[in-house]
Parts: C-alpha cells; sequence; structure tokens
C-alpha cells in the first residue's frame, strides 16, 4: 500500500478512536453540571451519588480525548505538513483559539472538579464543574469551525497557491457550520442518554435498587426521548445543506447515479463503481425525491456528473458513504423505538422504573454504546463524502500528504492500532466493572466539605 | 524594525512558543519524572506519587499541545519539516503518552488485579515519552540530520534527559511527599542530579561544535561577557543543589522547595542558552522564524487572542496549583475525605 492511503487509514483509526471520547465528554459534562445542581436544589443524596459514579467516566473519557488528541495534533505535521502549509491561515488561528479558549480551562478546572470536592466551598466545585462543560463545548465549537470551513470554505482569498484570510466572519460561520455544530452536540448527548441508560439498566439488572440508579435511568431514557426527534429534524436540516454545497456527497449518499427526478428512497443496494449503477436495489418510489426536496418528483443530483474527461471521478467512493449513511440512519430509528418505548412503559401506571420488564433492560444494555455507532458512521458519511478534496475545492488528500516512507508509515499505524484496541476493550470493560461494583453495594459517593457531606450522613444512617 | 507586524511578529510567536516549551519541559518534566521513578517505589508509595501530580497532568501536557500549536500556527512550514524528520521518535513519545495518560485513570478504576499491569503501562509511558523526546532534543541540536553521530548523540541526551526528567520528579516529590517516600525522593534526586549536569554539559559542547555559527555567537567579545553569567548560574545552581540535597529532609520540612526550585532554574537557564544559540532559525541553519512565519493577518487573529487569555490561563493554573499545595495526599473518589480545618488533622471516613 502506498504512503497516501496509509496515511489516510492512520489519520482515519486516528480520528476515530478520539471521537469516542469527546462524543461521552461534551455532553456528560453537561449532565454531571444537572446532577450537582439538582443536588444543591433538594439535597437528595441520590443526585450526589450519581455525580460520583459518573464523574469517574467523565475522568476515564477525558484521559482517552485528551492523550488521542495530542496525537492528532502531531499527525497534522508527521503525515499531512501540505494541509498547514496550504490553508495554515485558515486553520492555525481557529486551533490556536482551541487550544487557548478550551483546552487550558478544562485541564485547569478538571483537577479541581475530580478530587477538589474536600478541598473548595462548594459553589466554586458547581462552578468548576459548569466550566469544564463549558470547555469541552467550546472546544467542539472550534474544531467544527474549522471542520465545517474544510467542506464549505468561505472568507478566504488564494495567494500563490496559500490560502489567506479575507473575512473571519464568513470563516467562522461558514454555510455548514450552524447545522454540522448542532448536529453533532445532539449527538453527543443521544450518545450519553445511551450509555447512562444502559450501564443504569445493567445495575439494575444486577439488583441495584438504589434511588440513584433509577434516576439516573429515568432521567436517561427520558433524555433519549427528547433528543431523538430534534435529531433527525437537524439531520434533515443538515442534509439540505450539503445538497446545495456539496451536491456529490449527497449523491453518493443516496447511491443516485444520473441527474433527476423522481427518485427513490433506496433501503438496500449494492453500488458497483465499475458498472456505474446499482445491483439487487430495493427502495421507496419517491421516497428520496421527496426527502430532499420536499417535493414528490424533485431533482436529486447524479454522480455522473462529477466525472472529469478521461473518466477519473471526481465524487466520493460510493459504497462507504452509502453504507455509513444508512447505518447512522438505522440506528437512529433504533434509538427512537427504544426511547419512546421505555418512557411509554415508565409512564403506564406511572410505574416509573419499576414498569421496565427485565427484557427491556436487556436491550437497554445491549444499546449502551449504540451511540459511538451512530456518531462514527455520520462521520464517515461527512468526512468520505468530501473527497477526493480535503479542503473542498481548494486542497486535495493527495496533495496534502508527506513523503515519510510507507513502511515507516505501517509501522506506526500497525503500533496506533494495537494501542487504541486495547485501550477500547480496557474502557467498556473498566465501564462494565465500575457499574458491577458500584451494584454490588460499594457506594460511589463523593462529597463537596462542609453541609453536603452533613446530609449524607443523615440520610446513610 | 519594530514599526513592522511582519518582523516583530514572528518574533514574538517564536517567545511565545519558547515559553511554552520551557513551561512544559518544567512541568510536564516532573511529572513524566516521577513515573519514570515508579518501579522504585512501593505500592503505597506510587498511589502517593500518583497523587501527587494527579490533578495538575493534564494541564501540564497541554502546554505541549500550545507549543506544538504555536509552532503549526505561526510557523507551518517548520512544523511540516521538524515533525517528518521526527517521524519515528514523535510516534514513540504519542505512544508513551497515550500510554501513561490513560494509566493514570484505569489503575485507579480497574480491578485490582489489573492494577500492577497499568502502573507498568505508567512506567513505560513515562519512559518512552522521556527518551523520545531527549532523543529530538539531540536531533535538533545536531540541525535534524540522519547521520550515525546524529543518532549516537540522540541515544545520549535521551539518556540524559529521562535522567534529567527523573531528577525534577524526584525533587518534585520532595516538595510534596513527607516521611519515608520524603527519604526516598532525597535518595533518588542525589542519584540523577548527573543527568542535568551531563545533559547540560552534553549539549552545550555540541551545539557550537557543530556550527560554526553559533560558535561564534558565544565566543566573541562582548557577547561572551553578557552571556557568562548563564553558566555561572548553572554552576552555582548545582552547587546548591548539591550542598542541600546532603541535608535534607531537615526539621518543620525546612527548605523542601529549594530542589524544584534550582531545578526549574536549571531547565530554564539551559532553554535560554539554546534559544541564543539557535536564534534566529526554528529548523537549525536552514528556516529562520522570518521565513517560515504564517501571514501577519493570521498571526495578529492569534496575538490578540493570547494577550487576552493567557492571563487568565496563568491565573488558573495558579488557582489550581494553589487548591492543592501542601502535601500530597491520597486522591480518591469512593471515600468521603473532610479536608481538616486549619489547626485540627482529623480524617473522617464515612461508610455508607
Amino acid at each position: 500500500m502506498d504512503t497516501l492511503l496509509l496515511s489516510r487509514i492512520q489519520f482515519g483509526a486516528n480520528i476515530s478512536f478520539h471521537i469516542l471520547f469527546p462524543t461521552i465528554t461534551i455532553a456528560l459534562g453537561w449532565v454531571l453540571l444537572f446532577f450537582k445542581l439538582r443536588f444543591n436544589a433538594t439535597r437528595d443524596p441520590k443526585w450526589m451519588e450519581a455525580y460520583g459514579f459518573w464523574v469517574k467516566v467523565f475522568a476515564l473519557s477525558f484521559a482517552l480525548g485528551v492523550v488521542s488528541g495530542i496525537t492528532m495534533s502531531f499527525q497534522f505535521g508527521t503525515n499531512w505538513p501540505g494541509f498547514m502549509e496550504t490553508v495554515g491561515n485558515v486553520a492555525g488561528p481557529l486551533l490556536a483559539y482551541e487550544v487557548l479558549t478550551a483546552f487550558f480551562l478544562e485541564a485547569a478546572f478538571l483537577g479541581i472538579m475530580l478530587f477538589g470536592a474536600t478541598r473548595v466551598p462548594g459553589w466554586l466545585h458547581t462552578l468548576s464543574t459548569f466550566l469544564v462543560a463549558f470547555g469541552t463545548t467550546l472546544s467542539a465549537f472550534w474544531i467544527l469551525v474549522l471542520n465545517s470551513w474544510m467542506h464549505t470554505p468561505q472568507g478566504y482569498e488564494l495567494r500563490d497557491g496559500v490560502v489567506h484570510a479575507t473575512d473571519w466572519m464568513q470563516i467562522i460561520f461558514n454555510p455548514s457550520m450552524p447545522y454540522r455544530l448542532a448536529h453533532m452536540l445532539v449527538a453527543s448527548g443521544l450518545t450519553v442518554a445511551f450509555l447512562i441508560a444502559g450501564l443504569s439498566a445493567y445495575r439494575r439488572l444486577r439488583g441495584d435498587r438504589s434511588a440513584s440508579v433509577a434516576a439516573t435511568l429515568r432521567f436517561a431514557l427520558g433524555l433519549a426521548a427528547v433528543l431523538i426527534p430534534v435529531q433527525i429534524f437537524l439531520g434533515d436540516l443538515h442534509g439540505l445543506n450539503t445538497l446545495k454545497y456539496q451536491p456529490a456527497k449527497v449523491a453518493a449518499m443516496e447511491g443516485n447515479w444520473e441527474t433527476g427526478g423522481p427518485r427513490p428512497l433506496i433501503l438496500f443496494a449494492w453500488p458497483d463503481e465499475d458498472k456505474r449503477e446499482n445491483l439487487a436495489e430495493i427502495g421507496i418510489p419517491h421516497g428520496a425525491s421527496l426527502i430532499l426536496t420536499h417535493s414528490m418528483d424533485g431533482s436529486v443530483p447524479g454522480l455522473n456528473d462529477y466525472v472529469a474527461a478521461d473518466g477519473t471521478a471526481l465524487h466520493p467512493p460510493v459504497a462507504p458513504v452509502f453504507y455509513a449513511f444508512r447505518i447512522m440512519i438505522g440506528v437512529g430509528v433504533l434509538m427512537l423505538l427504544l426511547s419512546w418505548t421505555g418512557v411509554a412503559l415508565m409512564r403506564r401506571r406511572r410505574a416509573g422504573v419499576d414498569g421496565l420488564p427485565n427484557f427491556f433492560l436487556r436491550v437497554t444494555v445491549a444499546m449502551t454504546f449504540v451511540g459511538w455507532v451512530a456518531t462514527l458512521a455520520g462521520w464517515y458519511t461527512t468526512e468520505i463524502g468530501r473527497q477526493p478534496w480535503l479542503v473542498t475545492g481548494v486542497l486535495t488528500t493527495k496533495e496534502a500528504v508527506a513523503t515519510v516512507p510507507a513502511p515507516m508509515v505501517l509501522g506506526t499505524l500497525l503500533a496506533y492500532l494495537a494501542v487504541y484496541l486495547a485501550l477500547v476493550l480496557a474502557y467498556v470493560g473498566v465501564l462494565f466493572y465500575l457499574a458491577c461494583k458500584s451494584a454490588d453495594g460499594k457506594p460511589v459517593i463523593l462529597m463537596p466539605a462542609s453541609s453536603a457531606a452533613q446530609v449524607a450522613v443523615t440520610a446513610a444512617e | 524594525m519594530f514599526a513592522d507586524p511582519a518582523v516583530w511578529l514572528p518574533f514574538v510567536f517564536a517567545a511565545l512558543m519558547g515559553l511554552s516549551i520551557v513551561i512544559y519541559v518544567v512541568l510536564d518534566g516532573f511529572d513524566l519524572g516521577v513515573g519514570v521513578l515508579f518501579p522504585f517505589a512501593d505500592d503505597h508509595e506510587k498511589d502517593l506519587m500518583v497523587a501527587s501530580i494527579g490533578p495538575f497532568w493534564d494541564a501540564n501536557e497541554t502546554w505541549l499541545v500550545l507549543a506544538i500549536g504555536l509552532l503549526l500556527v505561526a510557523f507551518p512550514v517548520a512544523h511540516g519539516t521538524i515533525l517528518t524528520a521526527l517521524y519515528l521518535p514523535v510516534a514513540i513519545m504519542l505512544v508513551g503518552l497515550i500510554l501513561r495518560g490513560v494509566a493514570f485513570e484505569f489503575r485507579a478504576k480497574a480491578p485490582s488485579r489489573q492494577k500492577a499491569r497499568w502502573n507498568w503501562a505508567f512506567f513505560a509511558g513515562s519512559l518512552m515519552a522521556s527518551l523520545a523526546q531527549g532523543f529530538m532534543l539531540g536531533l535538533y541540536v545536531l540541525g535534524l540530520g540522519h547521520s550515525w553521530a546524529a543518532l549516537g548523540f540522540g541515544l545520549l541526551t535521551a539518556v540524559f534527559l529521562t535522567v534529567g526528567y527523573s531528577f525534577i520528579g524526584a525533587a518534585w516529590l520532595i516538595l510534596k511527599a513527607k516521611d519515608d517516600l520524603q527519604v526516598k525522593a532525597v535518595a533518588w534526586a542525589r542519584g540523577g542530579i548527573w543527568g542535568l549536569i551531563l545533559g547540560l554539559a552534553a549539549v552545550s559542547a555540541a551545539s557550537p561544535l557543530v556550527s560554526a555559527r553559533i560558535w561564534e555567537k558565544w565566543f566573541t567579545l562582548p557577547a561572551m561577557a553578557w552571556l557568562a553569567p548563564l553558566p555561572i548560574l548553572s554552576v552555582l545552581l548545582v552547587g546548591l543543589l548539591w550542598v542541600v540535597l546532603r541535608r535534607l529532609p531537615m526539621e518543620r520540612d525546612r527548605l523542601s522547595w529549594v530542589p524544584f526550585v534550582a531545578a526549574t532554574a536549571l531547565f530554564v537557564l539551559a532553554f535560554l542558552g539554546l534559544a541564543y544559540s539557535f536564534y534566529p532559525y526554528v529548523v537549525p541553519e536552514q528556516l529562520t522564524i522570518y521565513q517560515a512565519a504564517s501571514a501577519p493577518e493570521s498571526l495578529w487573529i492569534i496575538l490578540i487572542g493570547t494577550i487576552i487569555v493567557l492571563p487568565m490561563i496563568l491565573g488558573y493554573t495558579a488557582l489550581s496549583y494553589v487548591v492543592f499545595r501542601g502535601k500530597a495526599s491520597l486522591l480518591t473518589y469512593d471515600l468521603i475525605v473532610q479536608s481538616p480545618a486549619p489547626g485540627e488533622a482529623v480524617e473522617t471516613k464515612l461508610p455508607r
């Protein structure tokens, strides 16, 4: 394999591994703040117990996010020097703002949030929780600004082949940014909702009847039930935005070869790039036209419009985008079914979490990490869908890659893959281990000093 | 000269990058050093050692991200050249940083039978990162070439920097630990000081020998007179460390801060010497900061942000060090440990 392909696999592996953890920390930070505020308001120790358990998960996820993020900041230079050389004038300031405004904020207050509960007043601990949550979200904002700019670049001019910024407002608020940011933040919320629901269900199945677990399970299913329709709505908006600015990507997502309408919504097919047609296609007539143009016979862009005169494809590879998109949608439907069923079961006869049968709990456990699947599938859709461009219309991926010898890239790739695989397994294992330990009656409590501790004592007695 | 932003902006950014690097080397130096010292400690001491760096390591590593970020944003061409030349050591350092960063969390949360494995990962990761950084330092000083001499020199600086880190790590533990662990840390510091001395000597001797330009910068008057304080201060500091380390630990914990402060000063002096040698080059003998700099309008927008945000960063970093000041105690989420009010040393562990 050549350096380009190996470097792409390496960066893809790295960013896939990385995104697993920010996806959790972005929303989990706010959920922790919610738990803390509920505790401050009600003085009910179940919220502090929930905080104590989930802050551990947060700490672990955060550490994994930090170290995999450091790796990426170096790989820009080691594998993709052409990226910064060409678009450094835009990408540089955005990355710098992420480090300056977000990373240090998170890092400094994380220490207080995790270990400072007994050392600082309660308000400062709550404030630290807020600042960490705020920092993770700010970090997501800056990095999604840069990512969106790579998809839909605006506010720049080319001088001697190098991008120069002309309008920072246009760069930051580029056309796809609001949709991508909202879509990603809600994705993070859903990932965390299913993570909390899954581990809480696991603890109930192990016989943990504590008020804290009941509260987190109810909260998580409710959160998922609210967020999933929002996400479907945002996804639709994002798709329309992509149709306008990156029609080739939409063509690949829909598996549509010839421009025109009406076009069916393809449920399954085998897109064949050599024959330039779909095999074994099953679809709903007019579906794609209806979704993309909101009219029965609307025209859908086709892949054959994006082929150079000599026959080379100027559109993304079709099959990965096509399948990744369907996986994301499929998982979304599962999320909708599970969360709404859960809420309906809890509302029936006002039974609350006691109304959830064991079978439902087992399915919930099976869906613990389903947010990861949807998030990765979504990112593959959009990022592979940007190919062959690294920055749409400005820089191709091929132009940006380093001239490092292929065997060297292969060596580091294998090393990274081994480490990532081991760490993902260890992470999932430790989460269930922590849940087991808590379910088996070892309470995980983290209390701020002063009055809060007194409440816990009284409650415990 | 200072009327033209294209002239002074690159200089300001080189200075900011230098500041980030030196803060990183001191801060992550001590926590990497603590990791390197791990095999010499028993289980209880290991927990205390991790507790002494637990609240800080993440912020410490962020300075590396800032340094590499500034290199990337202010000198994009140099970023590519340097990092592709250092491809393998960078990869080793990254794997090391990954291992130790996650081992912090896993060793405290994984089932206890796996703790030994994560302790080992913490040590191995710290060692890999330290060695890789020392190796990169050596290659950089010799001009990023890949001759056998450069590799040999890189291996030498790898060992020296690692021992140097273990020294500042031990100095940190002298400050943060008490009783047995503090006594041990003093012994570790006595054993590690040579790494610092040899490292300083090797880099100081090699850089002027490799480059006639650097030789000229150091050994012509009047520069030589201006620069004399650097080596003289360094020798004085080493002497001070030598004397103090023979007497520590002292009654009522007196002077336990001296080794860490002196080690920090030594790292800063060494860095100043390096910075002076290599200025104005960012890629040694190939690319100056002025040739490699980004467009002024992009540097401006970062500079404005930096001026506003940097004081805040320093402020809350300081806050975090103040909150976790004093001797380190075990970090745990599982117990309610009430911090003793001033004057009373009560530790309450509340059962369910």
